[in-house]
């Protein structure tokens, strides 16, 4: 067993008595229409005992456990709470799961994003379980007169084999608040779990199959008005004047007003990243009656600074990887040298376009601002950012700003940046009333905080025998400089430069799944590839041998580097095996492998026969993220990532002209459906008992790689420009 | 505004509205039934599909004065106790990420087997195209479809 400290938020192992009893049901009442199933009901204790923030035992041994991250659909809110469950030793079917506000005195880092809620959770959700069943433990020893240390815990129930004595923890859970908490406590050796490692499916499961609430957009609460945005339609202008009359005496419209979202004295956070200063509000009574109020409003915009379209996005981007740069991101050896006395050079550009986040789940968030207090609720991954924000717009200290967070329909980085829950508490205070801000998916998608677009240019150079001696890579994105310069194959190369650019433009650009590398790992694995041919290697052992030079003789030094050589080939190897890679399979294949948010993921994709755009029939998938907590929702959410991968690299783009998405709706921006998706996915997993990283991102970028290398199998030309639909080789003759 | 009178999950509702709202947002804003749902508004990617008389429907195109005596059936209503054969199977495949689209997947999924009780690959790609899921659950979807078919 391990010892450990407990050292995790500050409030979250003083016990509160006061707030032991009472029902499952906290904060905003919307949340109590959520039906339970019967079972539940049935078996809900009469009481309830919080032994620390992030559980409470009930008398009939039942146990709620807060789930403190948001759940976007990466699945935490089962997994998190697996992981105390675990280390408290109760049996799943008695934990009950909670989604839990927003309070920074309880918890660490209630966010989602980077791929980091379990791997940064773990140590403080094991923590919460094991000082809670040490708190049950001496509770049972002071009530048997016997030792703690001869008391065992399975399944929720305490014993002690010499005297005889067992009971379930309900029946000490009372007793247990009144335990000191432990300054240290032991934790469960990795490889000891029953819970972690085993199938638990998402504990929302019933309410979504059923269409209960869940949903940011599912909050109706009494005397709820509904608010809708209207935004420049272009990047580059801003509100001039309006003429809104006619549209305030419209059916159900209570106002429609011009208002300073973001006035300049407020104070940002990153996560308020593309703010739009200046927009106008319709308020009415229902969602309908503001779309055709909306539809009716007569805005005039102006121009603010430049209009950009698609066309200069590509060529500035262009001349960009013709410019060096002055103090290059690394440098090691001499490229130009050997460059000089390479047999072969290999060079190749690539590009991809900017993209919509485009959660199912269009933006929206309720707010009820009174000069009292500010309650908000809705789809956030970011609260504790929207707390600091709101602080400095409302005009009101924290402790009067409370922050609940409903299951979102998906986040993909967009829910980073909270913008939209600072709109709907600004209207709500101007409104004086509860509202709901919606935003229409036109809204949603031409609003902004896109994945930039990018484009990279690579320049390899072998030596007579197939070895790699030199790698250039020089990359440029829209407001984003693209490169990792310490990630692969950084470390395994003599001769290595790594140069990186950002275009500044008006269009605004954020985090979007796997940033960064949602483009470049696409792109350095398509490359590798063409790398590995001109070396008359196979593409999978050409990448081994590049690992094998990192583990064995690195270049520059080893710290530098931002990834672990033996893991990476360790996914390689295990894709290598599961995949048959070697034998004829009869069909084109591609390989890749990436490393980003801490784990490792290979893949070999195969697709079917025929068409320009042949399907992908079966994705073998090898990952290392550590010990896989749920393996069930593990291998959901990497299949979810590739899908995700090989949809947008396939089909979609956001384009502009003077300022203007061209894509507003799923009509024009091309999303993959059902006859497109990948027909067979397998998953493996290292097992190493490392402690655990994040799965919401790493399955995506290599996917793109993967891809690329079956296209170029199964059609005989390289596709270098997303989307790969539309990335036709020019007419000839 | 106007009232209608509309059958939905087996029994009459009245609302006064607007002629031309969509039956999306009478059942979300008048009648709190929100678990059909919200994505496009323009019938492309199949968020609010209801059944309109069995046959699955966008509801977000649907006025309310066109569905007169036609028999409206929201995921609320597909079974009395969440346990529809595709219901079912969706728990059993554990097929949602997010979630937010299920409700129309499941419809449309419902509909078909309604119609075509043991649907091919394709048939099942066909009948489920218009249903965009940006989580990219659709190899478990078609799992679960062709698992409650077998039941
Ligand atoms: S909301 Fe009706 S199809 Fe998208
Ligand atoms: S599960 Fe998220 S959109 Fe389908």
């Amino acid at each position: 067993m391990t010892l450990v400290k407990t050292k995790i938020g500050r409030r979250a192992f003083i016990r509160n008595t006061g707030l032991a009893s009472g029902g499952l049901v906290i904060g905003f009442s919307w949340l109590a229409s959520c039906k339970m199933t019967p079972e539940q009901v049935n078996s809900l204790p009469d009481e309830w005992f919080e032994l620390n923030g992030f559980l409470k035992v009930g008398d009939n041994g039942m146990v709620t456990i807060m789930s403190p991250n948001p759940e976007i659909g990466q699945n935490v809110k089962t997994s998190m709470p697996m992981i105390v469950a675990e280390e408290l030793d109760t049996a799943w079917k008695n934990v009950i799961v909670e989604q839990a506000p927003l309070n920074t005195d309880i918890f660490t880092r209630q966010l989602a994003g980077g791929s980091q809620s379990i791997r940064q959770g773990w140590e403080s959700l094991r923590m919460a379980g094991a000082t809670a069943r040490h708190m049950l433990k001496e509770a049972a020893a002071q009530a048997w007169g016997v030792s703690a240390d001869e008391i065992t815990t399975e399944d929720g129930v305490l014993t002690h084999e010499a005297s005889g004595n067992s009971a379930g923890y309900g029946e000490m859970a009372s007793a247990a608040t009144n335990i000191e908490v432990p300054e240290e406590v032991q934790l469960k050796d990795n490889g000891n779990f029953s819970i972690i490692g085993t199938d638990k499916k998402n504990v929302d499961g019933p309410k979504i199959v059923t269409g209960q609430p869940l949903f940011g957009l599912d909050v109706y609460k009494e005397g709820m008005l509904t608010a809708m945005i209207v935004h420049p339609p272009a990047f580059g202008m801003k509100f001039k004047s309006m003429n809104a009359e006619s549209v305030k005496s419209m059916p159900g419209i209570k106002d429609v007003f011009h208002f300073e979202a973001y006035p300049e004295d407020v104070q940002k956070t990153w996560s308020d990243g593309g703010a739009i200063p200046e927009l106008v509000a319709i308020v009415g009574d229902s969602t309908w009656e503001c779309m055709q109020a909306k539809k009716a409003l007569d805005v005039e915009w102006e121009e603010a600074s430049d209009l950009e379209s698609t066309s200069y996005h590509d060529q500035a981007l262009a001349s960009l990887l013709e410019k060096p740069q002055e103090e290059p991101a690394r440098k090691d050896g001499d490229v130009d040298a050997a460059f000089a006395k390479a047999a072969k050079i290999v060079e190749s550009t690539y590009s991809a376009p900017y993209l919509a986040h485009n959660t199912m789940e269009p933006m929206n968030f309720f707010a009820h601002v009174t000069p009292e207090k500010a309650e908000l609720l809705g789809p956030i991954q970011t609260p504790e950012f929207l707390e600091q924000t709101l602080v400095s717009r409302l005009g009101m200290p924290a402790e009067k700003i409370d922050i609940m967070m409903t299951r979102m329909g998906g986040g993909f980085g967009r829910r980073l940046y909270g913008t939209f829950a600072v709109e709907a508490a600004a209207i709500s205070q101007k409104m004086n009333a509860p509202v709901k801000l919606v935003y229409s998916r036109e809204d949603d998608m031409t609003q902004g905080t896109y994945r930039p677009s990018y484009k990279v240019k690579f320049k390899a150079g072998l030596d007579e025998t197939g070895n790699l001696i030199a790698w250039h890579v020089r990359g440029a994105g829209t407001n984003d400089d693209l490169i990792f310069e310490n990630r692969f194959p950084a470390g395994a190369v003599d001769n290595y430069l790594a140069e990186k650019h950002s275009l500044q433009t008006n269009v605004t650009t954020g985090a979007w799944r796997a940033p960064r590398s949602n483009f470049i790992a696409g792109a350095e694995q398509a490359f590798m590839d063409e790398v590995a041919e001109a070396a008359g290697k196979d593409p999978l052992e050409f990448r081994l041998e590049l690992f094998d030079r990192a583990i064995n003789n690195p270049v520059g030094d080893p710290e530098k580097n931002d990834y672990d050589p033996e893991r990476y080939a360790g996914v390689l190897k295990l894709v290598k095996e599961k995949a048959n890679w070697g034998s004829e399979s009869g069909k084109a294949r591609g390989v890749a492998a990436y490393y980003c948010h801490n784990s490792y993921v290979a893949q070999v994709l195969e697709l079917e026969d025929g068409g320009d755009m042949p399907r992908v029939d079966k994705i073998t998938c090898a990952v290392d993220c550590g010990i896989v907590i749920n393996p069930l929702a593990a291998k959901n959410q990497i299949e979810g990532g590739m899908i995700d991968g090989i949809g947008h690299s396939t089909y979609s783009a956001l384009t502009f002209e003077d300022g203007r998405p061209q894509q507003s709706n799923f009509d024009r921006y091309r999303l993959m459906r059902h006859s497109e998706a990948p027909k067979n996915i397998e998953v493996h997993f290292v097992d190493n008992g490392i402690d655990p990283t994040g799965l919401g991102e790493p399955s995506l970028p290599p996917a793109i790689g993967a891809l690329s290398n079956a296209l170029y199998q199964a059609t005989g030309r390289r596709y270098y420009n997303q989307p790969f639909i539309n990335d036709k080789p020019p007419l000839v003759g | 505004m106007a009232t209608f009178t509309i059958n939905i999950n087996g029994t009459k509702q009245e609302v006064d509205v607007d002629p031309s709202t969509p039956v999306l947002w009478v059942l979300r804003d008048h009648l709190n039934l929100v678990g059909t749902k919200y994505g496009c508004g323009i019938a492309q990617c199949g968020a609010c599909t209801i059944h309109l008389d069995g046959t699955a429907t966008r509801a977000c195109m649907l006025t309310v004065s066109s569905v007169g005596n036609s028999e409206i059936t929201t995921i609320e209503g597909l079974s009395e106790e969440g346990d529809h054969p595709v219901q079912k199977a969706w728990l059993e495949v554990d097929v949602p990420q997010c979630g937010y689209c299920q409700a129309g997947q499941i419809m449309t999924a419902s509909a078909l087997l309604e119609k075509n009780p043991n649907p091919t690959d394709e048939e099942i790609e066909m009948a489920m195209n218009g249903n965009i899921c940006r989580c990219g659950t659709y190899t478990r979807i078609k799992k679960a479809v062709k698992l409650a078919a077998k039941s």
